[in-house]
């Protein structure tokens, strides 16, 4: 089969994090995926590829009851499409993650990127908790050498696995002072959409408040609130792309 | 990662995404790229050698749907004759009244022309259907309304395989006409999934118009079909020429079009025989996975006499369908997902949320759909790594481990 498509939705750029739409992605390659409607392609990198079938550190059965752990968080839901849960070992003198596990239930992505951070955590003696938590998607789509546009969302799970465990961290070692409470402002009150939503929406791939309201239908109702919203947007985009 | 084999074979389960071209159409087909390439609107010899070929194919077509040659409309393909078949009735039809029927299991070639209808101030009513995605005659019947114009019902599901029952809604319907002394609602069917393995007679099936795309049924791509009776009035979609009754302007795709017959009259010919036999082989294939995989569940209705003999749709629990898509592309196995990942709007298939299955569900399934080509080594090849890819991405996945409670809930 001959394969040259054109990706119209571009790909990441790894040195400057920004879209790269004249991607074209080489002939025959065996690693074409693409979305049943035919609408966009995706591609995925050999690492991602790599990563989805030889995923690393991932709990295995039976392993739960033998790996020690100080830090558990459980993120998304099967309905939503994605869940991960994430085991941290958290050396409590040096702050350091010495060692991790996790699961995920997702497609192809969001496995490469669970598996990918759960390596960039552990590199080096183990990452500092404080750097853990800022820890942002962008840097795990970096390290993964970058999914296709639409698939990003599929890589946001991974921080806010990796914040609810080290939270969980904190409460065990009675920490609750640093533990991080996701500060979320209610943009709309009529639908309780707060401004985390708007952010998922933006990095789902909304660009434009039509976008957002497709998603969301925030602000339908109320159009005093369409500037903060737009805003936010802004703010998103500016912050993700 | 899983061992893989030393030869991959290339297992195709897509067909009703598109089938390869038969060799006799291609063979059919390629004259009209040759010496035979004269617009059948011209005048001259090689204009009447096209025109000759055209009559030819409209007239095996309108056999084998046991219509009238000047009833075939041909067009690009089987989207557009659904776009022509809505937007054609509905504007053609407007001052009588603006009410569609439909269901919500639809292709996207029809619920999406629905959806610009509604904007423009059309109402639509999707009837209800069960959760084998099966719609009752009765209902469809009694949700027409005196300014419903068109009906439009899919002739088999393009993701679960559901066969609607068309005939019975299309003699309920003559009824309905007949009492009220109306010639409306009009009936469409998009029968192309059911090309290839059903009866295609529209007065059996009591349709006004009907849709039929050459890429499902082993045909070329960029052909398609619409079967309008006689003397249904429809706007046409795309104004020029005079070609096809002036209904879509445009060279006529001479070479398309004969491929198109030649496909069409293939598998019609072949359907009982091979019908059989695909059905044989998809309850092969279900049994086999029930019996080696635990926690799977088929979608749609029991393989049998109300379900596409082709078509096999599995939820494996526990496990995302794109990722279960990846792994079996890795060993040459090709199907497809219903699962969000592998669609635009991120929500999962449309169809299976609408017979009412839970998004969890939704996610995790595949479809494989059956062709000519398949045999039963090409579902063992398959079986002999599914049972393994499906175990490596439940241990990865969190999901199974649902009702334990954690340690986290002890502190």
């Amino acid at each position: 089969m001959d394969i040259d498509w054109k990706l119209e939705i571009g790909h990441w750029d790894l040195k400057t994090m920004k879209k790269n739409t004249k991607t074209k992605i080489k002939k025959n390659s065996k690693y074409d995926v693409r979305s049943k409607d035919g609408t966009s392609g995706w591609l995925y990198t050999e690492k991602v590829k790599d990563h989805f079938f030889n995923p690393r550190n991932f709990m295995r059965f039976g392993e739960e009851k033998k790996f020690k752990f100080n830090g558990y968080g459980r993120v998304g839901s099967p309905a939503c499409g994605d869940e991960m849960v994430l085991w941290l070992q958290i050396d409590p003198k040096t702050e350091k993650i010495k060692d991790c596990r996790w699961r995920t239930f997702g497609c192809g992505s969001a496995i490469a990127s669970t598996s990918v951070m759960s390596e960039m955590i552990k590199k080096k003696g183990g990452m500092k908790i404080d750097n853990a938590l800022k820890l942002k998607p962008q840097d795990i789509l970096k390290e993964l050498g970058g999914l296709p546009d639409r698939k990003v969302h599929c890589s946001v799970l991974g921080d806010k696995a990796l914040q609810a465990a080290i939270n969980d961290y904190f409460r065990k070692t009675k920490q609750h002072n640093r533990i991080m409470v996701e500060g979320a402002k209610i943009i709309d009150s009529d639908l309780k959409i707060t401004d985390k939503d708007i952010e998922e929406a933006v990095l789902d791939g909304a660009r434009t408040l039509e976008d957002v309201q497709k998603k969301l239908k925030v602000g339908v109702s109320k159009p005093d609130i369409i500037p903060s919203i737009e805003e936010l947007i802004r703010f998103y985009r500016e912050k993700y792309f | 990662m899983l061992p893989k084999p030393k030869k991959i074979r290339e297992v195709y389960f897509d067909h009703a995404a598109t089938t390869a071209t038969d060799k006799t159409v291609v063979k059919a087909m390629t004259p009209y790229y040759g010496d035979i390439f004269g617009n059948p609107s011209s005048l001259y010899h090689k204009g009447r050698e096209a025109q000759t070929a055209l009559n030819n194919a409209r007239k095996i077509v309108a056999e084998l749907i046991h219509a009238m040659p000047e009833n075939i409309v041909f067009t690009g393909s089987g989207s557009e004759s659904d776009n022509l078949a809505i937007f054609g009735t509905a504007y053609a039809h407007s001052q009588v009244g603006k009410h569609i029927i439909s269901v919500a299991i639809e292709h996207h070639a029809v619920l999406y022309p629905l959806r610009e209808l509604e904007k423009e101030g059309f109402e639509i009513t999707y009837v209800k259907v069960d959760k084998e995605g099966r719609v009752s005659a009765k209902d469809v019947i009694s949700a027409i309304r005196p300014d419903t114009i068109l009906i439009t019902i899919m002739y088999a599901n393009t993701e679960i395989g559901t066969i609607e029952p068309i005939a019975e809604i299309g003699r309920e319907l003559l009824r309905y006409r007949r009492e009220h002394n109306t010639t409306y609602p009009y009936f469409h069917t998009d029968a192309c999934q059911a090309a290839g393995y059903l009866d295609l007679d529209v007065e059996k099936l009591h349709v006004d118009l009907m849709t039929v795309n050459g890429s499902k049924i082993y045909g070329p791509k960029g052909v398609g079909m619409l079967y309008v009776r006689r003397g249904i009035k429809l706007k046409p979609i795309v104004y020029g020429g005079a070609q096809e009754k002036k209904l879509r302007a445009g060279t006529e795709n001479v070479a398309g079009i004969v491929g198109f017959a030649k496909g069409l009259e293939l598998v019609q010919k072949n359907r009982d025989k091979e019908s059989q036999r695909i059905a044989k082989l998809s309850a092969y294939l279900w049994q086999e996975v029930n019996k080696k995989i635990n926690n799977v569940r088929l979608n749609g209705p029991a393989i049998g006499e109300s379900r596409l003999p082709n078509n096999v749709n599995i939820t494996f629990e526990n496990v995302e369908g794109e990722a279960l898509l990846l792994y079996l592309d890795e060993y040459g196995v090709m199907c497809s997902t219903g699962s969000a990942c592998t669609s635009e709007s991120l929500e999962p298939s449309h169809v299976l949320r609408a017979i009412g299955l839970p998004y969890e569900f939704a996610h995790g399934s595949l479809r494989f759909t059956l062709g000519k080509e398949n045999t039963k080594e090409d579902v063992d090849y398959m079986m002999k790594f599914l049972p393994d890819i499906v175990k490596v991405l439940r241990e990865i996945s969190p999901v199974n481990m649902g009702s334990q409670q954690h340690p986290k809930y002890k502190n």
